[in-house]
Parts: C-alpha cells; structure tokens; sequence
C-alpha cells in the first residue's frame, strides 16, 4: 500500500527519534492484533479439545494405554440421548439439537418473510412517505437487546399460551428479521437499474419485475443474509430462557416448552454436576462448528457474487 | 447509501395496474410488521413495568436498596454495574480494536489481511453463552488461582491482614477507595472477569466498522503525506486517523450499545450480587444479568415489574445508542458505509 516509504534515500534522512517512534507504533499495532486474534484461537481449541472427548466419551486420560482404551466407552449417546438425570452418568443432548433446529426452522419463517418484504420495500419504494420510518425503526430494532426482546415475547405470547417452542421461535423471529431486512435491502441496490428498466420496457408490471427479474437476481445474495441471521440468532439463549424455558425431554409438539443447544449449554455450564459441564462442553463445541461453517459458507458465497 | 440516482422512466398510466398497487399493499403490509414489533415491545415493556414505576417514580433509578423479601426495589446497583462493565470494557477494546483494523487496512499484506479480517469477524459469530462457559471453565479458574497467590500469608502476610480488614468493610457493606483493588477471595468471578470477557466481545464491532472507515479514506490523503517524508505512523496519525475518527467514534457507540445489553456471558460470570462497587473483582450485576438471574423467579407482582422495569431501560437506552451511532455514522461518512 505505501511504496513510497521505503526508498532508501528517505530512510536515511529519519531522525533516530521519528524511526524509533515509527518501528515502536507498528509493532504495538501488531501486538494489538495478535491480541484480538488469540481469545478465538484459545476458545476454539479449548473446544475442540474437551468438547470433542465429551462429544464421544473418550478417554485421553487413558492414553497411555493405548488407542482402545481411548475408545473403550466411545458412543453416540450425545446426538441421540436426552440429558440423565442430575448427577447420573451418560446422556446427551437430542432434545436440545432438534428443539434448535425446529424453532430455528419456525423463526426463519418470520424473519425470512417480513425480513424479505422489508427489503424490498426499503429498496424498490425509496419515494414512498413511510420509507425511512421503516428503515429507521429496522435499523434501531437491530439493537435491541436479545433478553429484551424475550422479555417482550414472555409478555405478548407466554402469558397467555404458557411456555413454548412457539414462543421462543417468534423471539429468534423478531431477532433475525432486521438482519434479514438489511442484506436484503443492500444486495437488491446491486441489482442494476437498467434490468428493472428492460422488464418494465417489455411491458411487464412493477410486481412481476420485481417477482420475477430482481428477485432471482439478487437471490444468492439474499439467502446469504438469511444464513447470517440464522447464524446470529441460532447461538442467542437469553431470549429463550422464559420463552421456550427448555425441556430435559425431546419435544417436537411448538405449543409445549421445547430445549435448545444454548439453553443446555447455559445450563450445564452452570450447574455444579460434571456430567451436565460435560455436555455443556460438547454442546458448544456443536454450536460453535455449525455457526462457523454457516458463516463462512454464507461469506464465501456473498464475495464470490 | 451508495445507490445512484434513481431514474424512473415514466410509464404509461395503463400499465401501473391495480396488481401492482396490490402488490405494493402486501409487502407494505409485511413490513408494517417491523413498525408494529417496535410498538407492541414498547408498550408490553411499558405496561408490565408500569406497577413498579407507579409505586416507586423516579426513585427507581436512585434508589439503592434491592429487596425482593422486603419488597423495595431501585436500580441504582444495576445501572452502576452496567455502566461501569460497559465503558471500562470500551475503553480497553477500543485502542485494541483500532489498531487491530490498521493492522488490516495499512499494514498486513493482502494475503495475510483477508484471514486476519475473518478471524476478527468470528469473533463477533461465537455465542455469548460460549464466551460465558470459556470464561467461567478457563478464565475464572486462573484469576482464583493468582487471588490463592496474591494472598499467600507466607509472602505477603501485610495483604492478608489488608483484606482481612476490608472483608469486615465489605460485611456492613462499606466501600473504601483502599478496599476497591483488593481482590474477593471468591473463585475468579466477579466485575473484572465480566470486564474482560466484555471487552473481547465488542472488538470485533469496533474493529470492522475502523476497518471500513479507514479504508474509505481517500489514497490522496495517504500519498501527499509520504511525498512530505512523513513514516508510517506518521501518516497513520495525521492524516488517516483524523479523517476517520468520526467514523469510528460512530462503531465505538455501536459497540457500546452492545456492552449495555450483553447478557448471558455477563450474567453467568459477574456474581450476582447487588451491592454497589464492593470491589474491582468483587461480585456485581448488571441490569441485562438481573433480568436473566431473576425474572424466572420472580413471583410477586412488584418484583417481577421491577425487572421488567430494568428491560424497558435497556430498550429506552439502546435505542437512544444505536440512533446517535446511525446518526454519527450516517452523517460524518458521507458515502455511507455500515
């Protein structure tokens, strides 16, 4: 980026004091960095460490012993067991992965909707009188704290219905439809003017433009948005800890209390039994890698468009 | 925004057919919905904190006695922790956030820039109840194990007896200047491991919003500086760094406001406890780990009000961060970039 500033001749001309200063400033800036960088590499190892030996039972203590005893209790308990009662051994997490995975499924609805149509509306009616409250409120809603807004679902949705899958899945909803609506809003202004302007020349309405020819246009940079709030929303627990309130059971039905990775791993991370730590460990260790490979696919995508 | 100018070519008015006023209907409708979110959370915040903020006004906010058993709540305990976990994190990301983003945008080759520019982004991806689980398995045991140290009565029996003499403060619930450094003896959690654990997460807002401020400053500025002989860090100094400060200052405020509502990473590592400021690594709370900690268990009216109470600040407060951040930003960048 700057040549210039290694020709020798200058170099020479550098009061000791200016050279030192500047040799000094460059290495804290790359001490800063490293230290930014290291919380990330010493959390996911850790993780990759004790979450992978809890994830399967194994036993590195044993290694000495060799390979099997390593293995000898290894099993797939974590991915198909619900959690053994407190202070047993064994168990696992089935109830919180599918809990995740279906009310993740249920708050994209929400998110993916609204989210979607608010960007269009943002990008495709720029004239239009309620524009920028909308991108405003869109904008300020981003902030909004995760435990507040389950305080606000607790309020519109659990008082009336009881905890519930259902409940926890609007919060993740309302969580993830300013993220939606703003990736939204920015890949359709990439889409060229002159497109939109070619399908009206044909004679086609605004909506079937917009339907038809912006839309698919902007499509992969869309569903990169939706895979980057689902990203987002997938770790979040406070604002499931008095909506869906989590379940030591599989519960498939969205009007009961329903569990979720976060849930399990705030709660085992907490709790004073080794077993319940254990799976908190190898529960992390799940949501870290599947939020990583999520967004790095949705990133690589994106450049790539 | 970078949109060009938008043209509309004028249509006949046949073709603009009620389909597309249809259509326009719809997606007004479905985004009406974002509007109605923001409405419905206002006033469900508002409505069910409404009996603590009747019974205690203002007092609420001065008052510093929380007592779910006697039924007197204020926040002043909470608000304080809030405030001092979020800037004290603040002001230890942000030099590091900064020069973190200079490293990327002026220094590091394009090879090295782009992992480096990823890494600090998945930072911002890990789940605040990893952080907390991180924090308490890994951090907390090695702030216990240097407090064990720190007050080894064979090397420093004078510390001992210091904190000896503060535990007796800290019971009648008496805070002095000379208690505040003293470490708890308590197993490493406390306000300084929420203070740590906050300041790694609220790099990486800071640090891509300096990111892209200072790559938007023009390459003129960079090159008449270097045709001066300015070093490196010369131009750094006077000529990027001033032209963007507004720009960061802008992803500073962003990050604040996500100090302010971090929840469950601070909750699951501050103590809960709702003395004011006993000490620096004493336990504490914030007004987001209260909410957590207790408004499953609340059963009383007031109670249970109380906290809500707690989540409507938050709201008001974040709401009033975030617009002077998009304020900042929109205004002092005029290409626009967020």
């Amino acid at each position: 980026m700057s040549a210039a500033s290694s020709s020798p001749a200058r170099r020479h001309a550098l009061s000791p004091a200016r050279r030192l200063q500047n040799t000094l400033m460059g290495g804290l800036i790359l001490l800063a960095t490293l230290l930014v960088v290291a919380p990330l590499i010493l959390i996911f190892l850790y993780l990759l460490r004790e979450g992978f030996a809890a994830m399967f039972n194994l036993d590195f203590a044993r290694a000495r012993e060799g390979l099997g005893a390593v293995f000898s209790g290894a099993n797939l308990d974590f991915f198909t067991k619900t959690p053994a009662p407190e202070g047993e051994k064994g168990g696992g997490l089935a109830n919180a992965i599918l809990g995740s995975i279906e009310m993740l499924a249920m708050a994209s609805v929400i998110g993916v909707l609204v989210g979607v149509a608010g960007g269009i509306f943002l990008a495709e009616y720029p004239r239009h009188p309620l524009m920028p409250t909308i991108r405003m409120v869109s904008d300020v809603l981003a902030g909004i704290p995760a435990i507040v807004m389950g305080l606000v679902a607790y309020g519109l949705i659990v008082l009336k219905f009881g905890f519930s899958g259902l409940a926890g899945a609007v919060a993740l909803g309302f969580l993830m439809m300013p993220i939606v609506v703003r990736t939204t809003e920015e890949v359709l202004k990439l889409v060229p003017q002159t497109v939109r302007e070619a399908g009206l020349a044909l004679g086609l309405p605004k909506w079937l433009v917009t339907l038809r020819i912006v839309l698919p246009a902007a499509a992969g940079g869309i569903i990169t948005g939706v895979m980057l709030a689902l990203a987002r929303v997938a770790g979040e627990a406070a604002p499931l800890l008095f909506t869906a309130f989590g379940n030591s059971a599989v519960n498939l039905d969205p009007r009961g209390p329903m569990s979720a990775l976060p849930l399990e791993i705030y709660r085992g991370a907490t709790s004073a039994y080794d077993e319940n730590q254990r799976l908190a460990k190898a529960g992390a260790l799940l949501l870290i890698t599947l939020i990583f490979v999520t967004s790095l696919l949705a990133r690589r995508a994106s450049r790539r468009k | 925004m970078s949109e060009p100018t938008q043209t509309r070519s004028p249509r006949p008015a046949a073709l603009s057919s009620a389909s597309d006023r249809l259509f326009q209907g719809l997606i007004l409708l479905l985004a009406s919905v974002i509007v109605l979110v923001f409405v419905l959370s206002l006033y469900q915040l508002g409505r069910e904190s409404w009996p603590a903020l009747s019974r205690f006004g203002l007092g609420f906010f001065t008052e510093r006695t929380w007592n779910p058993v006697e039924g007197t709540f204020g926040a002043v305990a909470m608000i304080t922790g809030t405030l001092v976990t979020s800037l004290v994190a603040l002001a230890i990301s942000v030099p590091l956030a900064v020069a973190s983003a200079l490293f990327v945008a002026e220094y590091a080759p394009k090879w090295l820039a782009n992992p480096v520019g990823y890494l600090i982004e998945l930072l911002a991806a890990v789940p605040s109840v990893v952080y907390g689980l991180w924090a308490l398995f890994v951090i907390a045991p090695m702030l216990g194990q240097w407090q064990l140290t720190f007050f080894n009565p064979q090397t420093h029996p004078e510390r001992v007896e210091l904190y000896t003499k503060c535990a007796a403060l800290w019971a009648e619930n008496k805070t002095t200047l000379q208690c505040f450094f003293v470490p708890n003896a308590g197993g490493g959690r406390g306000l300084a491991l929420a203070i740590i654990i906050l300041t790694v997460m609220i790099l990486p807002y800071t640090a891509s919003v300096a990111r892209d401020v200072i790559r938007l400053v023009p390459q003129d500025q960079r090159e008449a500086m270097y045709a001066l002989g300015a070093t490196k860090w010369e131009v750094i100094s006077r000529a990027i760094l001033p032209y963007a400060r507004a720009g960061i200052l802008g992803g500073v405020i962003l990050a604040l406001g996500r100090a302010l509502g971090e929840t469950l990473a601070v909750a699951m590592v501050i103590g809960d406890s709702q003395d004011i400021l006993k000490s620096f690594f004493g336990n504490a709370s914030t007004m987001a780990s209260v909410i957590a900690n207790q408004f499953g268990d609340a059963q009383e009216t007031l109670h249970r009000s109380s906290v809500v109470t707690l989540g409507l600040t938050l709201f008001v407060l974040s709401v009033a961060v975030n617009f002077v951040a998009r304020l900042i930003i929109a205004r002092l960048t005029p290409k626009g970039i967020q």
